[in-house]
Formats: structure tokens, sequence, C-alpha cells
């Protein structure tokens, strides 16, 4: 069971049982954001709050939380980037989101092939999220892994746009 | 749940691993547990071949050819059309409309009948049990049209709530209706429905996409007034379906798609449309697939609708049972109590793993099912869940088949306690 155990890594089903910044932000200040996977039926809220909108990209994330459901894969995937977003300026959770997508080798509408080749070249500033690398190697999972991040795509352009 | 013992359950009337031998997948693909036929089925050999000789032997286009081969292949299509319709109690071969899949069929009926019959003050009546294509064709017309669309509940079992339909029904003029449930396998009362349907005023249209593979359907004794259904659920190729209609409906209907085939005569100022089936057929048709459908329908024939129905109801008996015995409280099945009141479908919920995972890890011992909502998502609301893990069986499957997704599901199950 390696590419298994590959894919579920300890600290991804901790972040799956134990998820942090589980919950919901006022809107406003928040915004909310709502993402579905209709693959599977998982959907991801996410509640974003910058300090000072008017700072366009250099505005930094001063809170996010995390609602909706689904599997071990796109709940860890929101639960560590909730966790790695808070005090990043909204340029630097792009990056973030750019590093992200890499490792999972994901170009929007690239997801045919049977083989998603781990191409990428993540950052240093990954950190846990690293784990969530075995995922590639699920292609039909991809879209599980990045579910929150284009949710929170979402919301930054939501907020960024008042 | 019926309590009987595997020892003095009746014999099964089909031969899974006779039958299994028929399908070349499982040949070439040893080891696998294929438990999603109700997504698509696996494909005989006799289905294959047919499709590979038409193509050998007689392929052209179809009609308005003077030649042999041009005959051999309206032959091969117009034979599987009169084969198709009788499997469904059909007299009238006209009356069967090839569509490229039973979602094409209900968009045809709601987008031919529905926009020539439904208006402002109208209302359709859908079950919370339908599947997306039932549902969706009508949400899209009655946003053009301004009808009503009015939904039959559930009760706590997972069957209708019949309790309010006269109301429900009064002065609808359509009951969509699925002939089983793709989640829970629910078969709905579909005679009782269609005769209070006709009562009110309304037509009958029936997605028989799981029934018409997996139980014998007679069109005259249902008395519905559509049926649609998809050849690849039964055995048959994928790229076509069949819409089933009463010819005085469908000769009322204005034809769906415009262009060749389907018209008597074209001028400048406008076009005549054809009779039927040619009416809701235009273009160059699925020939090959037509052929491989009406094979299909032979290979079935051939095993016998009623067999296919006791088999499975053995199964789906042996699977609640002996997956409850196991399990007991880790699982969670979905529907009706009774085996004899579903059809070869399970959905389930195991221990507080998510389907999509739970599929995952199945996959590591070849077991497939399908994780997710089904196309259902009014259902999934009612059950209160984002997502099932559905296991659905088929002809070729076994006991042998339930106790592999056990011990795949006990796997599961340690993997996750990790």
């Amino acid at each position: 069971m390696s590419d298994l155990e590959d894919l579920y890594r300890e600290i991804i089903l901790d972040h799956y049982r134990s998820p942090r910044n589980r919950g919901e932000l006022e809107t406003p200040p928040a915004h909310r954001a709502e993402g579905f996977n209709p693959l599977c039926g998982d959907e991801i809220v996410v509640y974003l709050e910058l300090d000072d909108e008017s700072a366009g990209e250099d505005a930094v994330v001063s809170q996010v939380r995390i609602g909706g459901q689904g599997c071990s894969i796109s709940q860890s995937s929101a639960s560590m980037m909730s966790a790695a977003i808070v005090g990043k300026t909204v340029a630097e959770v792009r990056e973030l989101t750019r590093s992200f997508k890499a490792m999972m080798s994901i170009h929007e509408g690239e997801l045919d092939g049977d083989e998603a080749m781990p191409t990428g070249q993540p950052g240093e500033s990954l950190g846990d999220l690293e784990a969530l690398r075995g995922v590639v190697k699920f292609p039909v999972r991809i879209k599980c892994a990045t579910l929150s991040w284009n949710t929170l795509a979402e919301g930054i352009e939501e907020a960024l746009a008042d | 749940m019926a309590d009987i013992s595997v020892k003095d359950a009746p014999a099964d009337p089909l031969s899974p691993e006779e039958i299994r031998a028929d399908f070349p997948l499982f040949a070439n693909r040893e080891g696998i547990v294929f438990l999603d036929s109700a997504a698509s089925s696996q494909k005989p050999i006799q289905v294959i071949e047919a499709m590979d000789h038409y193509y050998a032997f007689d392929h052209s286009n179809v009609h308005r050819a003077a030649y042999d081969l041009a005959e051999a292949a309206t032959n091969d299509m117009e034979g599987a059309r009169r084969r198709i319709a009788g499997f469904i109690g059909a007299t009238d071969s006209a009356e069967l409309i090839f569509t490229k899949n039973a979602t094409e069929a209900l968009n045809l009926v709601a987008r031919s009948w529905g926009a020539a019959n439904l208006g402002a003050g109208d209302a359709v009546v859908l079950t919370q049990l339908e599947h997306h294509a039932n549902i969706v064709p009508w949400q899209q017309l009655a946003a053009e049209k301004g009808f009503e669309i009015r939904w039959i509940d559930l009760d706590e079992d997972g069957t209708l709530d019949l309790s309010d339909l006269d109301r429900i029904l009064d002065g609808a003029k359509l009951l969509g209706l699925t002939a089983m449930s793709n989640v829970t396998g629910t078969i709905p009362p579909i005679r009782l429905l269609t005769d209070a349907a006709h009562a009110s005023g309304a037509l009958v249209c029936l997605d028989g996409c799981q029934s018409v593979p997996h139980m014998p359907t007679d069109v005259k004794e249902l008395d519905v007034d559509f049926l649609a259904f998809s050849s690849h659920k039964m055995c048959g190729p994928t790229g076509i379906g069949a819409l089933w209609a009463r010819r005085h409906i469908l000769e009322d209907m204005p034809p769906f798609l415009g262009g060749g085939g389907m018209i008597l005569d074209v001028s400048r100022d406008g076009f005549i449309p054809a009779g039927l089936p040619a009416r809701f057929e235009a273009g160059t048709p699925a020939i090959a697939e037509a052929v491989g459908f009406g094979a299909a329908v032979d290979y079935l024939e051939s095993l016998g609708m009623e067999n296919v129905r006791a088999h499975e109801i053995q199964l789906t008996s042996y699977a609640m049972r002996s997956l409850t015995e196991r399990f007991g409280s880790d699982i969670t099945i979905h529907g009706p109590a009774e085996p004899d009141q579903r059809g070869g479908v399970m959905s389930m919920a195991f221990r507080d793993i998510h389907p999509h995972d739970l599929s995952q890890v199945l996959n590591q011992r070849h077991v497939c099912i399908r994780p997710g909502h089904h196309c259902a998502k009014p259902l999934m609301k009612y059950l209160g869940v984002g997502a099932t893990a559905r296991a659905s069986w088929y002809i070729y499957n076994d006991t042998n088949d339930i106790d592999l997704l056990g011990d795949a599901l006990e796997a599961a199950g340690e993997f996750f306690s990790i």
C-alpha cells in the first residue's frame, strides 16, 4: 500500500481529524466564497478577512475560517491552507497558491491525461503542504486538493473588488 | 431484513461464473471486483462482435440508398429497433426513438413535448429520488416557460411519501418519475403512480435507466407515456439510448433536432417533418451502436429478465445481511430494508470514512465502487450526506464479490484507524 500511504500521510489524516480554523466569520467584514467539487460532492466554504482591503496586493490576511464537508484530501488541504495563509499578504498568498498548484502540476483544465507528473518546483514555503505531494499519483484526487485554493482565490478577488 | 442463511437461499437462477466468461474485460483484468454497473455495465463478447461484424460486413449510411449494402445497414439498425422495442413490451417499433443516451431522451421530452405543452400556471411533478437528468431539463424549461415544479418527498425508509399524492398531482401536466433510484435502489410503485397521474390528467415520463437493465419492463403494464433508458447500462455500447413514447403523443410533438433524415420535404419556405421514428432522429444515427444495443437486448433475453431480477434480489439480500452481520453499526445502508423493494444498488456509509477516501482504499484491492452524489443531489440532501459510497451489481457478480467488498471495507477500516 505504498502509494496509498503516500497519499494518506499522517499529517494529512491529522488535519482531517483535527481541522484548523474550522468555523465561520461574520460577513462583512469577512468575505465568504463557496467551492464545489462536482466529482465527489465536496463543498468548501472559505471565510476570509483582510486587515486593509484598500492595500490591494499588500493587504494582510488577518483571519480565515473553513466550512463545508468532504473527503480527507479536500478537508486537510483546506485546513493546511488556512494555517499557512494567516499573516501573509495577498501577494504572498498568490505566490503560495502558485507553488502549491505547481506541486499539484495543475494547469487548469489539463486533467485529462492518465499521468500527472510532478513537474512543478514547489517553493521552500510549502511546509506541511508538501505532504499533499502524493496526491499527484491519483489524478482524480487533484481537484480535491485544489478545491480550497480555488475557493480562496475567489474570496480574494471578491475582497479586493469591493 | 429477510432472515435466510446462504444455505437456505434458493439457487441462483443465473450462473455468474459462466456469464463472466462472456465478458472479455474480466479475463483482461484479472482479479477485478467490478461493483459499479449502475454507472455503466461491462460488455459481453456477443455485443462487441456484433458491432465488429457490422463494421466489417454491413456498414454504409442507412436509408435512402438503392444498393444492397445500404439495405443491409438499414436492416441491421431497424432489426435492432424492433428487438429493443419488443424488450420493453412495445408492439410498434416506430415508437422507439434512438437518442444519444437516456439524458438526451429526457431532454427530448422536455424540449419537444414540454415546450409545446407547458406554460405559466402549469405544473410538473418530480420525486426526490430523481437523477439530475430528470430534474434539470424540467428546471431549464420552467425558467423559460414559468411553470411550477412540485416534489414528492420521501418517507423515513427511503420510499416515496404518497400521503399527499392527490394534492400534489392536482392540475399537473406531467409526472417525472424514476423506475429505480440509482442511489438507494428504491423501486417506487410505478403503476399506482401512473394511475394517479392519469386520473389527474398528467402524463408520466419514466426514467428507466436503472430498471430496464435489471428487471422485466412492459410499457403497457406500467401504462407510462414516456420511457427513457440507456444502452450502456445494459451490456450495450455507450453513445446510444432510447426514448419510447405512445405513437399519438409522438405524432403531436414537434421535432427536437432539425437536419437531414427528419424531414419529408424542405423548401425555401419551410419543411414538413418526417413520420416516426425518423422525425426525431436528425442526422446519421449511431448505427453500429444500435446494432450493439440490439445484441445486448438479445443477450439479456437469453438469460431471462425474470432471472436477472431474481439473481439481483438474492445478491442484494446477501449483501445487506452479510455486511450488516460483519460490521454492525459501522455500516449504514441507505434505502429500503427489504431487498425485493430495491434494485441491485447499495449506497452506504462506512464508519466515518468519507466515500471518496473509502473508494480510494478499496481500489487498492481492485474493488470498484463509486463515491459521490451520483447526480442526485436532492436525494443526498434528504439522506443528509454530501456523498455516499455506492456498490452495484449485475448479472456477472456473485456472493464472492460481496465478500471481497467486505474484506476491502475491513481493510479500509484498519487503514484509517491507524
